[in-house]
């Protein structure tokens, strides 16, 4: 499928969930898709660094934190509507990303992987002491009961969080089937014989980290209006970075629909399960699958999905086999 | 003395008597990390589960907090021994080591935080033991025992640590494992036998740790990812895999947060730990003592 038959497709998607959403009539249910939509942007975004480049971030809830709060603040301040917000988080967080992959991505991955966790401490350390968002009494953020167009504010703030999760996907796929994409599978296969090779690693390495810290910011700047009040201990809860680690795994990292498959899946059965149980045995749920998932199935359930079938590796979702079948008709 | 001098040196102990239970709590990441190349992030958790087992003990049967965690070193041997052999066998063997596990591991992290938050709450938990509550003061430095202690245990047991690296057979193929894999194969000296044993070592630490942790503050099961930074830092900053490095390392992290926490406010205390990691890592990621 050329991209842009996919694009077309994933705005009809959209349309059609936002087009659903108006005839559902309980408004726990919008919630409840708004917080699998913002996993969709999550583990999406993490997968294009994790998955396509092998770099494992653990600070998703950092990133989410800076949207989240510099939301807030701009809110307060300048009164800036959230469509505006969104932007200059995704900037904010793409710089974060570039910042610290500059720092230490040129290391080992590994290095990378405990900066990033220990970033969430820190940006919750600085936020804990930042008065004007409240510090750790938290802030109170007014929204209006209603809005032109969408009638309701959850109406709006869902619209926000698909046209943002079409985004991140269209995104995730393009990058994918490009050059870029081919290039970073290089890098994850092996960075070495991939720089021999003329590939750029550190350059497209710092665009993906800049790149996937811009989505995950984005996803972070409606939540401040869609939860109302945030304080810093909520905010970084830590089930954020495990369930954007987890989803990928779970669906399946090579492929931008093995996030969506992951954050689906868990994200729905979360929901039901803080309805019938509780949040912190669900979250113990997808440890525990994660865990399940990384030795019983490393290629997840795409992986899964294609060993039943008993299918060769295809160009079509392959970018590394893809590479090689363009390399032998350009030698032709 | 000025009040300000007499601030200072206050202090600088009570940082360097941190910092010497901070090196109990590195020596294993510095073994499993920097020796054998397993990055290990649930090491804090599992700091943490040994904390909660010396609370049990100490709450139920009266049983000292130190004793329990040195008792406890054998299960955690096998529990390490246990992971290990899970870990080779799930991906070292196939290669996929860096990505899939380090999710291993965040997700044992992540499981063991959620499983004593279901079973102790939210909670924060602590010990009694004669030589908690009293502390000696000379003139203007304090030195609380349950600080001292910690300190003094944890000093010994990385001496005991460096000698049994330097001195025995295993210890000096745990260090050869290492540098030099085939090399170590060659002399007859099976790997994945030897990096059981060292990640059991490595593991077996934390029994200790966590009793120190709880004599030294009481604590809540999510508090092991407050140390992941600061643990990192220490074995990054002290030279992977280098014993004396991880303490003097420790020491150093140890006095800047007690500095800034006395002039600053405790609130900013966790992020001079991460300041000083990116620090090592742009400067100097070898190390203060690593081979560079």
């Amino acid at each position: 499928m050329s991209n842009g038959r996919f694009i077309l497709l994933a705005c009809l998607v959209g349309v059609a969930l936002v087009g659903a959403s108006t005839f559902v009539t309980n408004e726990y249910y919008v919630f409840a898709a708004y917080f699998v939509l913002q996993y969709v942007v999550l583990a999406t975004a993490w997968n294009i660094l994790g998955g396509y480049v092998g770099y494992v971030n653990f600070g998703t809830t950092a990133f989410l934190a800076i949207g989240l709060y510099s939301a807030a603040a701009l809110n307060k301040w300048l009164d800036l509507p959230i469509p505006v917000l969104i932007p200059i988080a995704g900037v904010l967080c793409g710089a974060v990303g570039l910042a610290m992959g500059y720092l230490t991505i040129r290391l080992r991955g590994v290095y990378f992987t405990i900066a990033t966790l220990a970033l969430s401490v820190v940006v919750q350390t600085f936020i804990t002491n930042w008065d004007y968002v409240g510090g750790s009494r938290g802030i109170y953020i007014m929204r209006p009961s209603e809005i032109p167009v969408f009638g309701t504010y959850v109406a709006y703030l869902f619209f926000l969080m698909t046209v943002l999760a079409v985004a991140a996907v269209v995104t995730a796929r393009v990058i994918e089937r490009s050059t870029f994409g081919f290039g970073l599978a290089a890098i994850r296969d092996d960075e070495t014989a991939a720089a021999a090779s003329g590939v750029p690693v550190l350059r497209l390495k710092l665009i993906a980290a800049a790149i996937s810290g811009a989505l995950m910011g984005m996803a972070g700047a409606p939540l401040p209006f869609y939860l109302t009040y945030v304080e810093p201990t909520s905010s970084f809860s830590l089930a954020y970075t495990v369930n954007s680690v987890a989803m990928p795994l779970v669906g399946g990292t090579t492929s931008w629909l093995g996030p969506v498959i992951g954050a689906v899946l868990l994200g729905t059965m979360q929901q039901a399960m803080t309805v019938l149980i509780s949040s912190s045995v669900n979250l113990l749920v997808v440890g525990v699958l994660l865990v399940i998932f990384v030795i019983a199935a490393p290629n997840g359930i795409l992986g899964l999905i294609r060993s039943i079938r008993g299918k060769k590796p295809d160009p079509e979702t392959n970018p590394l086999a893809a590479m090689l079948v363009a390399e032998k008709r350009s030698s032709q | 003395m000025g009040l300000y001098a007499g601030l200072l040196l206050d202090s600088i102990v009570s940082g360097v008597l941190v910092g010497g239970f901070y090196a109990a709590m590195a020596v294993g990441i510095s073994i499993a990390f920097g020796m054998l190349g397993i990055s290990n992030i649930a090491h804090p958790a599992l700091i943490l589960l040994g904390s909660f087992i010396a609370y049990v003990l100490n709450s139920r049967f009266g049983w000292d907090p130190i004793l329990v965690g040195v008792l406890a070193t054998v299960p955690f041997y096998f529990l390490g021994a246990l992971l290990y052999t899970a870990y080779e066998f799930a991906f070292e063997r196939r290669g996929t080591q860096l990505i899939r596990g380090l999710a291993f591991f965040f997700g044992l992290l992540f499981i063991t935080e959620v499983g004593l938050q279901l079973i102790f709450g939210v909670d924060y938990r602590l010990v009694e033991a004669p030589y908690i509550g009293p502390s000696y003061n000379i003139g203007p430095v304090s030195l609380p025992v349950r600080m001292l202690i910690p300190f003094l245990a944890s000093v010994l047991l990385l001496i005991g640590l460096q000698l049994f690296f330097t001195r025995t057979f295993t210890g000096r193929a745990i260090m050869a494992v290492a540098q030099d894999k085939f090399a170590l194969q060659l002399m007859g000296a099976a790997p994945v036998r030897i990096k059981r044993i060292a990640f059991g070592i490595s593991t077996a630490t934390a029994s200790l740790a966590g009793a120190f942790l709880i004599i030294l503050q009481p604590v809540e099961p999510s508090m092991g990812r407050d140390y992941i930074g600061r643990i990192f830092a220490i074995c990054v900053l002290g030279g992977i895999g280098s014993l004396p490095g991880t303490f003097i390392a420790a020491v150093i992290v140890g006095v800047a947060e007690s500095i800034t926490a006395t002039f600053y406010g405790p609130s900013w205390s966790p992020a001079i730990a991460f300041g000083f990691l990116l620090i090592a890592l742009v400067v100097r990621p070898a190390g203060l003592f690593g081979r560079a």
